[in-house]
């Protein structure tokens, strides 16, 4: 791959922590105070091209989607070396080693990646629905993680592949309801 | 190339030479450079370091070393590198390798890396040594190169290492593994006048190494 190509897909990364305590407990002070830190560090990271962050607000700390104590961080890449770069090999990796001071484990997957067109900036919605689709399926190239990890190429096909058997299911679903009307043979298994 | 044969071509002094100091560098360097620094001559540097290439032990590549490109730039240089694949040899066979990803993953699955990094800390204290202590910067840098780290001082009297020796373990688990070195170290450096801290970088191991700040006066 060549990283100095302008590439047309780019790498979201989302991931979600169950906190063991409320931020405003004093218990968690080191990890409040590292949150404008890391990610001024984020936003100076070459490779990074978004994050998201509350109307008004520093972080998205404060947005609970997948539950009252789940924080959420939600990220856009240039390749996944300049992700990986940041989340193990910057400052951000100590919040990583004093993980479970912080947070719950997770007995489900708690983190996923999935390529983007350059230029869409994505949803919580469309976050939460990638994470289902790690939960349910495992990792795939339209849901995965660093340990099995797949190119936008692959995620391309998959998505065409996804799209397709949708469209099929749509057809197969006209030929079933046409096959239910009164002159017409079984439907296609 | 076996493991075996790949590793014995070190077994000569002149290669030994050229390879550990292509390794130490952590960048592309020339024939020229490789070659003075091993105290040879340019074309048995040469013979020497394709010989490394052919075993797999580094990696070449070319490049102009002046930096100027287009007509005039002149023929590209080749250069070496480290290669990132390991060669091992255990007599009789053995794999700990196998068993320390197994035990990884499973003390991720379960949460575990305050209780590994509760025994990093004592494995690190255990290879203090009988003294007890590895004094100041200069101790632990030796402690450090013996076990494989590969440490280089800044001019700022900043020890960072070259060579993570929990590699394999550490790319599939990295705060774990990670946290299992930064522990590791603290216990080493524990008694002594070096203070050890996270602070990962790109090609570099995840800890640097200072002389902690109450002992500079």
């Amino acid at each position: 791959m060549d990283d100095h190509a302008p590439s047309r897909f780019h790498l979201a990364q989302f991931n979600v922590a169950t906190l063991v305590l409320p931020l405003d407990d004093p218990r968690m002070a080191d990890f409040v105070a590292l949150l404008d830190p890391v990610n001024a560090l984020a936003d100076a990271t070459p490779g990074f091209v978004w994050r998201l962050v509350e109307e008004g607000e520093a972080d998205a700390t404060g947005m609970r989607p997948a539950g009252e104590d789940v924080i959420i961080n939600f990220s856009v890449w240039e390749s996944a070396g300049s992700l990986w770069d940041f989340v193990y090999r910057s400052a951000h990796l100590e919040t990583m080693r004093r993980r479970r001071e912080w947070f719950r484990r997770h007995m489900e997957a708690h983190l996923v990646m999935w390529w983007i067109p350059a230029g869409h900036v994505p949803t919580v919605e469309e976050a939460m629905e990638r994470l289902a689709l790690i939960r349910e399926h495992g990792p795939t190239p339209r849901a995965f993680t660093f340990n099995a990890s797949y190119t936008a190429e692959e995620a391309a096909q998959a998505e065409e592949a996804a799209q397709a058997e949708e469209a099929e299911e749509a057809a197969q679903a006209d030929v079933a309801a046409a096959a239910a009307g009164p002159e017409r043979g079984s439907p296609v298994a | 190339m076996e493991d075996i044969d790949a590793i014995a071509l070190l077994q000569d002094p002149v290669r030994r030479r050229l390879y550990e100091f292509v390794a130490a560098q952590g960048r592309d360097v020339g024939r020229n450079e490789a070659a003075e620094a091993a105290g040879v001559a340019r074309t048995l540097a040469a013979f020497h370091l394709d010989k490394l290439v052919g075993a797999g032990l580094l990696e070449a590549g070319s490049r102009r070393l002046s930096g100027r490109s287009g007509p005039g730039a002149g023929r590209p240089a080749k250069v070496y590198r480290a290669s990132a694949a390991e060669r091992a040899v255990s007599v009789p066979a053995r794999d700990y390798r196998t068993a320390a990803g197994v035990l990884a993953e499973a003390a991720e699955m379960a949460g575990l890396d305050m209780e590994v990094q509760d025994a990093a800390r004592r494995e690190g204290r255990a290879l203090r040594g009988p003294s007890g202590s590895c004094g100041g910067l200069d101790g632990v840098e030796a402690v450090l190169t013996a076990r494989g780290y590969r440490p280089v001082r800044d001019e700022g009297g900043v020890v960072r290492m070259r060579n993570c020796p929990f590699r394999v373990v550490a790319e599939r688990f990295p705060p774990l593994v990670c946290g299992l070195n930064l522990a590791l170290l603290e216990g080493l450096a524990e008694g002594s006048e070096v203070r050890v801290r996270m602070d990962p970088r790109p090609g570099w191991c995840c800890v640097a190494a200072e002389k902690s700040k109450n002992n500079e006066d």
